[in-house]
């Protein structure tokens, strides 16, 4: 197993964001967290990567107890978030945004070839690498900020919300980019508003409601599951 | 004509070393949206260390070398001991700002204490290491020539570090947006110490050059020089180093022009005099971004 969630609380001042969460990921997945606005998804991806403290409870990655550790110290265990609402760095070149991504990493060379393997990911990048990432598209700083997580080469990418205000066209593209992302090797922990479409690439899922996990199991079983059709797939499955 | 080019020239040196203070104002607001008012005082210190250590018999240079790291590192922790348990309980900006002057007040005192250096004036070595040129019935003092030209260098090398490397690019990243930078593994923490650390030895450069030019020190000449500098830095666009560099120039030329044309009087206050007029035109200062320098 390679993350390992166990009672995760979080408390923001008196708020209980998260109570009590049990989670897991394995190596070559793609798993989901689905629920709606307010339920705890980003929290969760914040504190697995650092961002906020876990007021109780325990988060292992590959063996290791990675528990609020620092974030910048995060990134160097191979975990990489690309958070929500893409946080690019604005008034930096889409090059350095990247080359922010591989801050942890030294050898030249790899990086030149993680830098291919982006640009061949999201070609529209390459086309504008001396461009500020604040003058980039909605769609475009999206794949900046995947392409930026992925600098670092991460083991486990974390993605909150890669479809979030973007045309449909683009989020299937996003959604293509993640299962091939997955398949060149990249274990995914995908949160998602767009319930359907998630569902539809994980392999397992989570569904949090209120700060706990109500529902997980197979992604395409939950898919038919009437509790999940009803509360996240209602307007969406009348295909 | 030669009064007017002297005071030009005058200007143009005096500016530079303006210019390498304002640096410091505008890193440090960068990376932490804050104005560090202790800045003047470690300008004073810098100074001083030279001071004592050439008293002690340490060479000229040597000097000048210990003193710039020592600036350096007092500047780095009063971020450590009085700003960054602010930023950690997150305290409203207004506290980390009063703190800055507490603590320039406190460095400058504590400079002027009876079993320190005293309050009294004290002398500087020339910084006129070879002789004075001359052209027609103008002088340019070597002291003039060495703070433009190692101010310049100095400034350079600043915007190497801020613009081609990686430490550079991981304070431009903090400066942006922490958070985030964090995530790409930046440890801000030390992002903002090097910071301060790269101002602190900015300011004690600046106070030697200034002194060596004077040839006279005092624990509260930091004060004056260190808001000039600032409003050096603001009317440049506070956060941009080009800017801080045309800033500290126009400063310092205005200021001598005017000197020498209405009394020394007039010195000190031209630089506000400057900031209002350019603030009234451009509120962001002549490069300011916008949006930025919201305090
Ligand atoms: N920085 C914060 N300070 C206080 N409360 C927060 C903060 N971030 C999130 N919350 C609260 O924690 C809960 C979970 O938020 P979040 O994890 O962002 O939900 P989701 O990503 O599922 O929409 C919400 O009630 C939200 O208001
Ligand atoms: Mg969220």
């Amino acid at each position: 197993m390679m993350l390992k969630i166990t009672d995760l609380n979080v408390h923001y001042g008196f708020i209980h964001a998260l109570k009590g969460i049990d989670m897991e990921v394995n190596e070559g997945e793609i798993v989901t967290l689905i629920g709606s606005n307010g339920a705890g998804k980003s929290t969760t991806l914040g504190a697995i990567s650092g961002l906020v403290k876990a007021s109780k409870g325990k988060i292992e990655f590959e063996g290791e107890n990675i528990t609020n550790l620092p974030a910048y110290k995060v990134v160097s265990k191979k975990i990489s978030l690309s958070p929500e609402g893409r946080e690019v760095f604005p008034a930096l070149s889409v090059e350095e945004n990247l080359r922010l991504g591989a801050f942890t990493r030294s050898d030249k060379a790899e990086i030149n070839q993680s830098f291919e393997r982006v640009y061949d990911l999201f070609p529209r990048l390459k086309e504008r690498i001396k461009q500020p990432a604040g003058t980039l598209s909605g769609g475009e700083q999206q794949m900046l900020a995947i392409g930026r997580a992925l600098m670092s080469r991460p083991k486990l990418l974390l993605l909150d919300e890669p479809s979030m205000g973007l045309a449909p066209n683009l989020v299937l593209m996003i959604f293509d980019l993640i299962e091939s992302i997955n398949k060149q090797g990249t274990t995914i922990l995908l949160i998602e508003q767009n319930a359907n479409m998630a569902l539809s690439v994980a392999h397992r899922a989570y569904v949090l409601e209120t700060g706990k996990i109500s529902l997980s199991g197979d992604a395409k079983e939950l898919m038919n599951d009437p509790r999940v059709k009803s509360a996240y797939l209602g307007e969406i499955h009348e295909t | 004509m030669e009064t007017f080019i002297g005071a030009v020239i005058n200007g143009l040196a005096l500016g530079m070393a303006y210019a390498l203070i304002a640096v410091g104002y505008s890193m440090v607001f960068g990376v932490l949206r804050l104005i560090n008012f202790a800045h003047g005082s470690i300008y004073a210190f810098g100074a001083y260390m030279v001071y004592f250590f050439i008293s002690i018999q340490v060479g000229l240079f040597w000097s000048i070398m210990i003193a710039i790291v020592l600036s350096g590192i007092l500047a780095m922790l009063v971020d450590k001991l009085a700003l960054e348990p602010l930023r950690k309980k997150q305290s409203i900006p207004i506290a980390s700002l009063i703190t800055t002057v507490g603590v320039s007040f406190i460095i400058q005192n504590g400079l002027a204490l009876e079993q320190v250096f005293t309050s009294e004036k004290k002398g500087f070595p020339s910084l006129n290491l070879f002789p004075n040129i001359m052209i027609g019935n103008l002088t340019i003092q070597s002291s003039q020539i060495i703070m433009f030209a190692v101010a310049l260098v100095l400034l350079a090398v600043l915007s190497y570090i801020v613009n081609k490397t990686k430490i550079g690019l991981s304070m431009r990243a903090t400066e942006q947006n922490a958070r985030a930078a964090s995530l790409m593994g930046v440890n801000t923490n030390f992002v903002i110490s090097f910071t301060f650390f790269l101002g602190g030895c900015s300011a004690a450069i600046a106070g030697t050059l200034i002194s060596g030019y004077y040839q006279i020190i005092s624990p509260t000449m930091g004060a004056t020089i260190g808001l000039k500098a600032f409003a050096a830095a603001v009317v440049g666009g506070i956060g941009v180093l080009y800017g801080s560099v045309v800033g500290g120039l126009v400063v310092g030329v205005v200021e001598c022009i005017a000197a020498q044309y209405l009394g020394s009087n007039v010195r000190d206050p031209m630089a506000f005099v400057i900031l209002i007029l350019i603030l009234i035109i451009k509120p962001n200062g002549l490069f300011g971004k916008k949006g930025v320098s919201k305090v």
